[in-house]
């Protein structure tokens, strides 16, 4: 392809954990590779929407600091889902853009992605496709596999992000949503509940825990009240699922997220609910949080009304 | 064969097959995984089979945990129903570069390390379960006199191709990745071939594994 009928965004500084990620890949687990895909699947879902792709489409996941983006083509609108704060640099001036709106870029253009505000993960994507490979179906990045685009890394300072389509029927759209956080995360009791002591699993429900910063895309570690394994601290190694929440060995909370080992020894007290993952995984390290258990039955009805919540919140785009 | 299913949070079914680990048991996950595997059904998303359990994940817009319960429960599996095996010999070379935990084995076990390996090196392996990481192969059972604990400090790092011990399981380490087994050698062989889609692990749950020893001057060869 010829340079002058390109369009691409060159990157100026990558951010954290900068990556592309779509649903993610299915049917997996049994090799040993984890569903990854957007951690915030709402935001993702709202994002594409926004900007009328397939609802598959890949975009640009980023943790805490976004990329710094300088962009060079044909004119391509953008927006940004999550709790972001963003500049967009332009020949005119630079203007501070707002989430879940829709900007036109120009040949030259940048768009710098400061932070996310109060939150871990944001999105980024254009009205059109980047040109991505998929692996089993998927093109999220896996950096701990190392699967996915770019041989599985993380974006790094100067890669190109090729953009093969650009739709060109688009029009520029807008939704007025402040987010959803929680206090609360609601769980169901784990298959080793009963190997910890009764003061323990009071304490789980009663105490409060600390994120830690150790996490990351594979795992949330917490900090807070010791809990007493009675029975044994490790269990014959079994398969994980996203939401997990094992204790281990040290008697601390570790919650599964989406690049998760696929099986695991640690004894399992409970499992983070459906309807609460998304608004999990944007707690930041030092937020604190309390645990809530919830019926099985009780669980799948939150689900879908945090379903029909979304597609409610995506009928409100103008 | 199933004795209980569980839901392990609101989307997923926890299939229990026993509390042992044993060929026999796991043999039995095996054929369940692969029969499911088979049959295709509509919102799985993904089968974790394990020594002596099966993890049934679905998408919870297209299942309830009771209505999917009752699915699995239904299907019927002949006993005589045979697994496909398959025998795959793995070279592995044991120069003291790549034997990490050679001298703590020794101790351990209060056995020479030529005893060790020839030990190891004489039975066959069965795969009960890949997984943790892409492609690693937990694979079983070693003698009696061969079983140790795993380390008490875990490796930040063990390079990949590692060949690892601890209690009767032994396994390869497909990625450089944290871990806690005792490291007797090293494979040049690749484990795991993401370029490979249809089939990128070398070993299946199931499979047998025949380890053979190979020299320094022949891992090189190997790698090149």
């Amino acid at each position: 392809m010829k340079s002058k009928d390109r369009n691409y965004f060159k990157i100026l500084r990558a951010g954290i954990n900068t990556t592309y990620q779509d649903l993610g890949r299915n049917n997996l687990y049994h090799i040993g590779i984890p569903f990854s895909g957007a951690m915030d699947k709402r935001n993702f879902q709202l994002l594409n929407s926004l900007l009328q792709n397939d609802y598959n489409s890949p975009v640009i996941e980023f943790a805490y600091q976004g990329p710094h983006l300088k962009y060079f083509g044909k004119d391509i609108f953008f927006c940004i889902s999550g709790n972001v704060s963003f500049k967009i640099i332009t020949k005119e001036g630079v203007i501070d853009g707002n989430s879940y709106q829709c900007y036109l870029l120009k040949n030259g253009d940048e768009v710098d992605i400061h932070s996310t505000n109060k939150s871990v993960y944001g999105y980024f994507s254009i009205n059109g496709t980047f040109g991505v490979d998929y692996y089993w179906g998927s093109c999220s990045i896996n950096t701990q596999a190392q699967i996915g685009p770019n041989n599985g890394n993380k974006f790094s300072k100067d890669l190109e992000i090729e953009i093969i389509d650009i739709n060109k029927s688009f029009n520029k759209r807008k939704l007025d949503y402040l987010g959803s956080t929680i206090e609360n995360i609601r769980v169901i009791k784990g298959t080793n509940y009963d190997y910890f002591s009764e003061s323990s699993q009071n304490k789980f429900f009663k105490e409060s825990f600390k994120i830690t910063k150790l996490s990351d895309r594979m795992g949330m570690r917490l900090e807070g009240p010791k809990i007493e394994n009675i029975v044994d601290p490790n269990i014959k190694s079994e398969g994980l699922v996203k939401g997990v929440i094992q204790i281990t060995s040290a008697g601390d909370p570790i919650i599964m997220l989406s690049d998760h080992g696929t099986i695991g020894g640690y004894p399992k007290i409970a499992t983070v609910i459906s309807a609460d993952y998304d608004r999990l995984v944007q707690l930041t390290p030092g937020s604190n949080i309390k645990f809530k258990d919830v019926s099985l039955e009780d669980a799948e009805t939150l689900y879908k009304l945090y379903q029909m919540e979304t597609n409610n919140i995506i009928s409100q785009i103008k | 064969m199933i004795k209980n299913i569980l839901n392990l949070g609101d989307a997923a079914l926890y299939c229990d097959f026993g509390s042992d680990v044993n060929q026999e048991i796991n043999s039995n996950v095996i054929k369940y995984f692969y029969h499911i595997k088979k049959l295709n059904l509509k919102g799985i998303t993904n089968l974790t089979p394990s020594y002596n359990k099966l993890i049934i994940s679905y998408d919870l817009n297209m299942h309830s945990f009771l209505s999917l319960k009752k699915k699995i429960e239904n299907i019927e599996i002949k006993e005589n129903n045979k697994l496909e095996k398959n025998l795959i010999e793995i070279p592995v070379c044991c120069d003291n570069n790549f034997a990490l935990d050679i001298k703590r084995v020794e101790n351990k076990l209060k056995l020479k390390s030529d005893i060790i390996l020839e030990k190891f090196f004489s039975k066959n392996y069965f795969c009960y379960m890949t997984g943790f990481v892409a492609g690693m192969p937990f694979l079983g059972d070693l003698n009696q006199e061969m079983r140790l604990k795993r380390l008490e400090t875990p490796r930040v790092k063990v390079p990949k191709g590692s060949v690892g011990i601890t209690e009767q399981f032994c396994n390869i380490y497909t990625f450089e990745t944290p871990g806690g087994w005792n490291i007797l050698g090293n494979t040049p062989q690749n484990i795991f071939d993401t370029s490979n889609q249809l089939n990128p692990n070398l070993v299946n749950p199931g499979d047998t594994i025949k380890f053979y020893r190979i020299t320094l001057d022949q891992y090189n060869e190997i790698k090149r």
